[in-house]
């Protein structure tokens, strides 16, 4: 092995290591400042101003120490487990959930390319992607691994041997059957115009294209519902329905397995906000502006990339919270109808019609893009 | 038995434009939305407080003369008066020839108090006063028996009588 081939190995493992940190922050790490904009969200919706007292050293930062209080809080309590309960599943699910959705997210690009030029022989560059893994077959897997979350809340319910377990991880199964197949329709369109599954490319092709939300603005409105009821949100919350079956799936978990659950739902928040605005908000792009051109330093490239993703990120999860705190609770079998008699034709309607557009008018559309530069990528 | 008949007025029938959800959900959106920039209504407590009525009554106070002696003669008709049976007053012979009787000791149990304001109105001298300090909290039911002591150190917020 030459020097130069160990260089590159070296910079290829640091590049997904940081890469990694980058994911983890942005998951793990975005759940406390979630917990805060949740609780501060639904106050100032309720014109109450929310935890704004818990302080270091009288350093309050508008309640943001809260999170660290409430984690502390967490961590001390006792960790109970049912005597009948599953031992191994018991214990295995809330590991479930939080790997499930941090999977998801590997698959999400949070940034232009970067380039790193070697000196010596050939290849002199290499191209690191801000994507963990630019599987070609991207999306399918993110919507895999994303209904990961069902196994976890059915595994846990099941093995906490208590009623109001099961019956909430019954209800997330049959929530699940009833929305998942419309989260796929609803992406077929995409796939269709820009020809691939593969993330990264349907990035680049909203680049070079419009915006998916401008092409499949149908499509955009059922992802967005099928998001909501599969993070297991208020309008949505049939699994847990505090006001009806305890806590649902959770009513047994405590202590930290208790937070890994409530981990894993607020980190599928931001995975659910990253494949929406991957997926129909063009993702790191500013529209009409290419900003690999505006900026000319590939690293401040990436960085401004990075943070336009993450602004509309912000957005998205900012919305969850909104729409968490003005809708009322849907019945359970009012998600039923809306996800077998609403959404799944209006899915197939929408699929239908994508498909005509895109057999008949999609050619004239790419050349018609081609030919102008304003939008070229 | 007659039935009697009761007629009640259903809501309307909601209009396409509603039942299509989404249009009226965004309109839930924004009414939620202005709410986030609105004033609120929160109060921090020991901060700010809430305004409370002029006339309000809480702590009592022993009010004193000019020298520092207690205006109280120990006649006992606050003790009287008190609906609670709060006050417990132990009379002693005074000094003073111009004043027969002083409390040897005057205690208020605040966990019985009921704030009534019975014993102003039944003293004579004006020695006890209802205050507008309401802070009374405590971690301990013991320290709710006020003496003397503490009764005449209550700070004077005078409430406007009517």
């Amino acid at each position: 092995m030459t020097s130069n081939e160990i260089i590159k190995i070296v910079i290829i493992v640091a590049a997904t290591l940081a890469k990694i940190g980058v994911i983890m922050t942005l998951t793990l790490g975005m759940v406390p400042i979630l917990t805060w904009l949740e609780r501060r969200g639904a106050a100032f919706i309720q014109d109450r101003l929310g935890p704004n007292r818990t302080s270091i050293f009288g350093i309050a930062l508008f309640g943001l120490i809260q999170p660290i209080a409430d984690a502390v809080k967490l961590i001390f309590k006792e960790d109970v487990q049912p005597r009948n309960a599953d031992k191994f599943l018991f214990n295995f699910a809330p590991m479930l959930i939080v790997f499930g959705v941090l999977i998801t997210f590997s698959v999400i690009p949070f940034g232009p390319d970067i380039v790193i030029e070697l000196t010596g022989e050939d290849p002199k560059t290499i191209t690191i992607p801000l994507q963990l893994a630019d599987i070609n077959a991207g999306m399918i897997f993110a919507l895999a691994f994303s209904s990961f979350a069902t196994y976890a809340i059915l595994l846990g319910g099941w093995a906490s041997n208590n009623k109001y377990s099961i019956l909430g991880a019954l209800r997330s199964s049959a929530q699940m059957i009833s929305y998942e197949i419309t989260m796929g329709l609803s992406l077929i369109g995409l796939f269709m115009m820009f020809k691939t599954v593969s993330i990264n490319e349907i990035v680049i092709g909203q680049g070079q294209f419009l915006w998916g939300i401008v092409w499949q603005p149908v499509g955009f409105i059922l992802f967005l519902v099928t998001a909501m009821i599969e993070s297991n949100r208020v309008p949505f919350d049939m699994p847990e329905a505090d006001s009806e079956i305890v806590a649902g799936f959770h009513t047994e978990y405590s202590s930290m397995k208790f937070a890994m659950y409530f981990m894993g739902e607020y980190a599928a928040m931001v995975v659910l906000s990253g494949l929406i605005v991957t997926l129909f908000l063009g993702g790191w792009q500013l529209p009409f502006v290419d900003i690999t051109e505006l900026v000319k330093n590939q690293y401040l490239c990436a960085l401004l990339g990075f943070s336009i993703f993450f602004g509309k990120v912000l957005f998205f999860l900012w919305f969850f919270v909104w729409t968490r705190w003005t809708f009322p609770r849907f019945r359970f079998d009012q998600i039923m109808n809306l996800g077998w008699k609403i959404l799944f034709p209006l899915g197939l309607v929408n699929l239908l019609v994508t498909a005509l557009f895109v057999l008949l008018y999609w050619d004239k559309v790419e050349s018609f893009f081609n030919n102008i530069s304003f939008f070229a990528g | 038995m007659k039935r009697k008949i009761i007629n009640i007025s259903r809501p309307r029938q909601m209009t396409l434009w509603e039942r299509a959800y989404l249009p009226e959900a965004v309109r839930g959106l924004y009414t939620t939305l202005r709410h986030v920039f609105m004033k609120k209504v929160t109060v921090e407590y020991p901060d700010e407080e809430m305004p409370i009525h002029e006339n309000f009554r809480a702590l009592h106070r022993l009010n004193t003369d000019d020298d520092g002696n207690l205006l109280c003669v120990a006649c006992m008709l606050c003790a009287t008066v008190c609906p609670a049976n709060c006050i417990t007053i132990v009379a002693g012979e005074s000094d003073d020839p111009d004043i027969e009787k002083y409390p040897v000791s005057y205690d208020i149990d605040m966990g019985r108090c009921i704030f009534c304001g019975f014993c102003e109105e039944a003293c004579p001298k004006a020695a006890i006063e209802l205050t507008k300090n309401y802070r009374l909290a405590d971690y301990d039911k013991s320290t709710f028996k006020y003496d003397k002591e503490q009764l005449s150190n209550t700070p004077i917020t005078r409430r406007k009588k009517e």
